[in-house]
């Protein structure tokens, strides 16, 4: 950590200072973050690195370097019980740090549900080798061989001797690492820490209101600034009263930037800098800007939205196609045909953007709360023209992340304004610049057809998806049509048509990215053929899935049909589906690959006449092979059902020429506590590797409320968030 | 004008323009960056601190209006080493996710548990509704405070 981190209090303080903690019984004790009269022995003691993700003291408490950023999903403390595992350590002597930003930790990143999917091997690997390098030595030391060692809580035995991780480490760490191919790891099945419950290591910091986020650090001299943007994506200052905000008290500089990479890196605006973030965001009051907004977004979303509409009506250049959609449709029993919409969406991340920067000569010191610290420090590198080992980024604990801190502009600004400046800087972004310039979720128009046969089976699909692009040609990251999204590979006659839309304004990945829209689309088609079928959704599905086998990979491809089928019918097995159910209230159901991992949710709704609704329960099944941390792994899923269920009924940006025009939580009405519902989680762990957990939970749930919506009153929702169709929670 | 405030029992006074709301004049000049910044409009509760006892939205409240006040933040839930049933209640219950929110969702319960030692459901829903938690932890916070008022 950095000298010049004055808020960055040290691990040792922290200890010192934190009380100690009693932890209830079905929850692993918290580890030597929490509480330090778990430590056998508290005399001072020597720190020997193992490798980069640990070192482990003569004292046997072993400190994990957590490498990847948090943001709310538990890395900090699943990435570590990985480690701890395989070390065989008892989880009360380890202490958990985050990791600096450094190219031995390979890409550090928040994104995708990846960390657990992508570290789980490396970690073991990492955790196996320190093992077996306290093996060997306790091995040489006693003279006894090493085949009948055993490693458990923080000790070798072998035959009657048994020596502590604290008086082997020395010896350990001038052995030399293992041979790869050595390298034997723990049976899944033998685990013994991961799958059980363990609290949040941050948490002891949290509730006692440490310094943890970004937004908490202060370095010496540390001016504040705020950074106005065009209200309408690519506008740029023409002129600015910087004169009269000079004046201003508090204000010690303003200035108008010039954009540098936009929109990943630097957008144009006025910074205004001073001594206090009151005094910045009140001299902000009397900024009075005219941009020029020749190159700026115009898109109007209702206009979008009507023109859309009439494009899916029509045949489009066709993009994916397997088999003849058209003449299943020409030969088909019945034909299904629908037209869907979802709006653009901020992030809304509880933690406003923000970022210090100190740029001193040629080199700079950034503390960000960023998903992609490794991709931040690579951008500035280029934006700015500094050496990469001139720049030092800290990570530090991310209020929320949703994919939006995948982009690192906060950064640049704060980079820009401390080298404008010659001052440290630390931009604070209000919510209001929160809602104006976010990499949106971009929404979409699908036109689907589907066909069935007359013993009811879908025989054909068909899609026409209206979507954004910046170039004509191709559509935007996150705003692509996947190449083996379901149904693909589970119909014989199968096609997707694109239609394009010009846009500027940047849009970004968001929870589930894709998924989280296509799976409202597609179980809503599914579940109209369903019932078109006269079968029951969950059936339906089944049947759709067919044999147990793995489909072609691929953007959400790589489906394997058997995990599928597994999670709809535990889905279906904990919500007793099919049951009767009380007038006025229905089950509904949806389900959705993504990320890797496999969910289905069941909820249980009632609709009462002033189309008010109440969500009583919600059942969700999940398969994302083994469990790291179980209370880790319910609370992803917990969140994203009250995310999803939020996001269905009331959230959505309008645009109009290009501005959004929500700018703060009064007219984006995320969900509160009064509307959450009971939800059980159950985890199907059939595979032997993990997959991400922070983002599969959210998908299913709008299309099983909407399914469940249509079971109780027979009206089918074309349309997200649901208040367009006049739905609201009952209160 | 000099305004003078007790923050979590310690006396403090100010020059400072007399309009800067309490959220940034804690967190700002007296160092104290537990009560947290959401929305600035009284409409995320992720400021909440209490003054002389009563919950308060730290964002919209100058600190000229709560001149001679006693201000509790999170920083001061606890007695000296001993955290709060509440704080315990959610270390064990593993609440946060982010954690951002959770300092104003404590302050608002600590606030509800003064008043109402056994709240129902109904009473935590009422008196917890004007915190958001973007992560979704709602649940927890529930069980949670049902916890701390049965084990405080
Ligand atoms: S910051 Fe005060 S209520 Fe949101
Ligand atoms: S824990 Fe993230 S906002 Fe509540």
């Amino acid at each position: 950590m950095s000298q010049f981190s004055a808020s960055l209090i040290s691990r040792r303080s922290l200890l010192k200072t934190s009380g100690a903690l009693v932890i209830s019984a079905s929850f692993i004790s918290s580890c030597g973050n929490a509480d330090t009269s778990a430590r056998p022995n508290n005399t001072p003691a020597d720190n020997i690195d193992i490798n980069a993700f640990l070192s482990i003291d003569t004292n046997g408490i072993a400190t994990i370097f957590a490498p990847n950023p948090e943001i709310g999903q538990g890395v900090k403390t699943s990435l570590p019980m990985i480690i701890a595992e395989e070390l065989g350590i008892a989880w009360e002597s380890v202490r958990v740090e985050q990791s600096e930003i450094d190219s031995k930790y390979g890409n550090q990143s928040a994104g995708g549900s990846m960390s657990v999917n992508r570290l789980f091997n490396p970690l073991r690997i990492a955790g196996a080798k320190a093992r077996m390098m306290l093996t060997q030595a306790a091995a040489n030391k006693l003279g006894l061989p090493i085949e009948d060692a055993i490693v458990e809580n923080g000790f070798v035995t072998i035959g009657d001797s048994r020596l502590s991780f604290g008086e082997l480490v020395k010896d350990a760490a001038l052995l030399p690492e293992p041979d790869p191919k050595m390298i034997k790891l723990k049976a899944v099945s033998d685990f013994t820490l991961l799958g059980k419950r363990v609290g949040g290591v941050d948490n002891p910091s949290i509730v006692t209101g440490k310094p943890l986020f970004g937004i908490d650090q202060k370095i010496p001299n540390m001016h504040y600034a705020t950074y106005t943007k065009s209200p309408a994506y690519g506008g740029i200052p023409k002129t600015v009263n910087i004169d009269e905000i000079k004046a201003m008290p508090g204000i010690t500089h303003a200035f108008i930037v010039e954009g540098k990479g936009a929109p990943a890196a630097l957008k144009p605006g006025v910074a205004i800098v001073g001594t206090s973030t009151w005094a910045v965001i009140k001299a902000r009051r009397s900024l009075s800007v005219e941009w020029n907004t020749e190159a700026a977004e115009t898109l109007d979303w209702d206009t979008f939205v009507n023109d859309a509409k009439e494009t899916v009506a029509k045949p489009g250049p066709q993009i994916h196609s397997d088999g003849n959609a058209e003449n299943a449709f020409k030969t088909a029993s019945k034909i299904i045909e629908s037209t869907y919409s979802y709006p653009f969406l901020p992030h809304a991340a509880l933690e406003p953007q923000n970022c210090i920067a100190n740029v001193t000569g040629t080199a700079v010191e950034i503390w960000a709360p960023t998903q992609t610290p490794t991709r931040g420090k690579n951008q500035i590198a280029a934006v700015f023209g500094f050496e990469k080992e001139n720049i030092t980024l800290h990570q530090t604990r991310c209020g929320g992340g949703f994919g939006r801190r995948l982009e690192n502009d906060y950064i640049a600004e704060a980079v820009a304004i401390s080298k404008a400046s010659g001052v440290p800087v630390k931009v604070q972004w209000t919510r209001e610049d929160d809602f104006a310039d976010d990499y949106y979720r971009p929404g979409g128009v699908h036109g689907c057809k589907a066909a069935l046969n007359e013993d009811g089976k879908l025989v054909g699909f068909s899609n026409h998806f209206v979507t954004f692009s910046a170039d004509g040609k191709k559509p935007l990251g996150p705003a692509v049509y996947p190449n083996q999204f379901m149904p693909r590979h589970l119909v014989d006659n199968f096609k997707v048509d694109q239609s394009l839309q010009p846009l500027k304004m940047p849009v970004g990945w968001w929870r589930a990215p894709v998924s989280n829209a296509f799976a409202f689309v597609i179980n809503g088609v599914l579940s109209e053929a369903a019932h078109a079928a006269g079968k029951d959704y969950k059936d339906f599905l089944i049947d759709l899935m067919g044999d147990a086998r793995v489909l072609p990979k691929g953007w959400g491809g790589g489906m394997d049909t058997g995990r599928a089928v597994g999670v709809i019918s535990d889905a279906a097995r904990l919500a007793n589906w099919g049951r009767d159910m009380p007038k006025g209230r229905a089950l509904g159901l949806g389900y959705c690959y993504s990320h890797s991992s496999y969910v289905a949710e069941v909820v249980d709704v009632e609709v009462f006449e002033d189309k008010t609704i109440k969500v009583h329960n919600v059942w969700v099944s999940a398969d994302a092979g083994p469990i790291m941390n179980l209370s880790g792994a319910e609370h992803q899923c917990v969140g994203s059902v009250i995310d999803a269920l939020s996001t269905m009924m009331n959230l959505k940006v309008n645009i109009k020429d290009g501005v959004v025009q929500e700018q703060n939580f009064d007219t984006y009405p995320l969900m509160r506590s009064t509307n959450a519902p009971n939800i059980e989680v159950n985890f199907i762990e059939t595979a032997l590797k993990p997959t991400g957990l922070g983002e599969p939970a959210f998908p299913p749930l709008a299309p099983a409320v909407c399914h469940a919506i249509f079971n109780v009153t027979g009206d089918r929702i074309y349309d997200m968030p649901l208040s367009k169709s006049g739905y609201s929670f009952s209160t | 004008m000099t305004i003078s405030l007790k923050i979590n029992g310690k006396a403090v006074s100010t020059d400072k323009d007399p309009e800067t709301p309490l959220l940034w004049f804690i967190r700002d000049e007296v160092n104290l960056v537990g009560t947290k910044f959401g929305c600035g409009i009284a409409q995320c509760g992720a400021c909440t601190v209490h003054v002389d006892g009563v919950p308060i939205r730290s964002c919209i409240t100058a600190i000229e209006d709560i001149d001679g006040s006693d201000v509790t933040t999170i920083e001061g839930l606890a007695s000296g080493d001993k955290l709060h049933a509440l704080q315990k209640a959610w270390v064990e219950l593993d609440v946060p996710q982010c954690g951002y929110c959770q300092a104003g969702q404590l302050m608002s319960a600590a606030a509800l548990l003064a008043e109402n030692p056994r709240p129902t459901d109904e009473d935590i829903d009422v008196a917890m509704n004007g915190n958001l938690c973007r992560c979704g932890t709602y649940p927890r916070i529930r069980a949670a405070i049902h916890k701390a008022a049965k084990e405080g």
